[in-house]
């Protein structure tokens, strides 16, 4: 444990009895109390994370838009300052390099959040490509990062005090409004399914904001959430996570994100190889046996492997085992398949994602 | 607390032994670093068991893990209660056992009492 990195709120998840696992090198609680309890606090009440691990990376200088462009595989051209886009970032061959969240401050000045285990790696791709207009720096240390999730989580932020804006539309966000004294970055954005917000202050405030929030979230009931509760909530809402969903061998149309990827826009890196056809797609999965599909497990029609689950575990909120699987797309439409779990073959029927949509 | 009725395995399992059957179970230990239990594959009764080999699964959220059985015999009876409420486990884990094994011999099988199985999770900790 003493190798792992560690985030700003470290003695706070020791302090609350985090149960702390090594997560792609970083020291973070998997769980505090329960994760199935953790899980039901988000759908029903509220939730806290520490994310601080997420890499930030700025981009700026008078190329930005276009190098961004160029990066992306969405499209930024549309984005008005204050608004957040989900996008991939691909190789040439159309793998993926990671998927990230863009936050437009102005044609000049962009945010872009990637994924912990992938900040050094993307900082490295964003930085070979980077043009003589553009500055690409990695501050993610200088950040605390806090999801508060769940229908209550605005009891919380009022309780906890706000001086500024809380933005009212999903993707978007507010470059500086203080919570509990503390100046923070608000954005509407979130990886549980549920309405909320996400929280990026300065590293050192990042203790004094987690203890302001968690007062101010004693009128909810809310509870602490660990890295188990953050799972089972993305995989209800069937979202993606990089190293399951998708890698540098998974494009974003086998991922099942081709929204994501605008393909008539001008030149981006890896648009020649997402133009040909995806062979493989990613499907959802209800086990009709009992018992539980993991990661890795095969999944095939009759005698045929078809693919695999990149994702399997309980669905808390619905009850019962679910699996996200990559196929090959010509085998992509079967009503039944079967997983191989320990030697047996558990059936499972395909079904609809997101496994898990809250009620608007 | 470890109940003293019993014994234990460095697998983190516990065996009440009435003659020739022993009950077994995980400790208390074993259900707190699997985190919460969603499902209990079973064996069946009759199954033949060898010591040191797999006879059970018990699957947290996050995971499944093998459960090793101490001793070789025959499954003599199963805790189906498990079925419908695998998280008896993490509410009673000296209580809901697992299976019971009909065994032929404890010699050579190591087996620790409470103090020292105690003693080896502050260890190993």
């Amino acid at each position: 444990m003493d190798t792992l990195k560690k985030t700003p709120l470290y003695d706070v998840h020791i302090a609350l009895g985090g149960k702390m696992v090594d997560f792609g090198g970083w020291a973070l609680p998997v769980q505090y109390s329960s994760i199935l309890e953790e899980h039901k606090a988000v759908r029903e009440r509220c939730g806290l994370f520490d994310v601080s691990h997420m890499g930030e990376l700025w981009v700026s200088g008078e190329g930005a838009f276009p190098y961004l462009q160029y990066m992306l595989t969405n499209d930024i051209t549309t984005m008005t300052p204050g608004r957040c886009r989900y996008s991939m970032v691909c190789y040439e061959d159309g793998g993926t390099v990671d998927d990230v969240l863009v936050y437009k401050y102005s044609d000049t000045d962009y945010l872009v959040v990637v994924n912990a285990s992938n900040t050094e790696k993307d900082f490295e791709w964003f930085a070979a490509h980077a043009i003589p207009t553009v500055q690409v720096e990695n501050k993610s240390a200088e950040y605390a990062q806090l999801a508060l999730q769940g229908p209550k989580f605005m009891q919380v932020l009022e309780a906890a005090g706000v001086e500024g804006a809380i933005p009212e539309k999903n993707y978007t966000f507010v470059q500086e409004t203080k919570v509990a004294g503390i100046p923070c970055i608000v954005s509407r954005t979130g990886y549980t399914g549920e309405d909320g917000v996400e929280l990026y202050c300065a590293a050192k405030d990042g203790p004094a904001l987690h203890a302001a929030l968690m007062e101010a979230g004693k009128c909810v009931n809310m509870l602490p959430c660990g890295l188990g509760a953050r799972d089972t909530l993305r995989f209800e809402a069937s979202m993606p996570l990089y190293g399951h969903e998708m890698d540098a061998n998974v494009t974003p149309m086998e991922t099942g994100i081709s929204f994501a990827v605008k393909l008539n826009k001008e030149d981006f890196i890896g648009k020649e190889a997402l133009l040909a056809p995806a062979k493989r797609i990613r499907i959802g999965l209800k086990l009709i046996a009992r018992g539980i599909a993991r990661e890795h497990a095969d999944v095939y029609l009759g005698e045929k492997r078809v693919g695999h689950v990149t994702s399997g575990s309980p669905a808390p909120t619905l009850g019962g085992n679910y699996a996200m699987a990559l196929v090959d797309l010509e085998d992509s439409e079967a009503p039944v398949y079967e997983i191989e779990v320990r030697g047996r073959r558990l059936k499972a029927e395909k079904t609809a994602m997101p496994f898990y949509k809250r009620a608007k | 607390m470890t109940p003293n009725d019993r014994k234990y395995t460095k697998e983190h399992e516990w065996l009440l032994i009435e003659g020739n059957v022993a009950k077994i179970g995980i400790t208390d230990h074993a259900q707190d670093a699997l985190g919460d239990i969603v499902y209990v594959e079973l064996p069946a009764v009759g199954d033949a068991v060898e010591a040191g080999a797999s006879f059970a699964v018990v699957e947290s959220v996050k995971a499944a893990s093998e459960i090793y059985c101490a001793v070789s015999g025959k499954v003599v009876e199963i805790n189906e209660a498990l079925d419908g409420a695998p998280e008896e486990i993490n509410n009673d884990p000296y209580g809901a056992f697992i299976a019971a094994v009909e065994f032929e011999t404890l010699e050579g099988i190591e087996l620790l009492t409470a103090e020292e199985y105690e003693a080896f999770v502050a260890e190993e900790n």
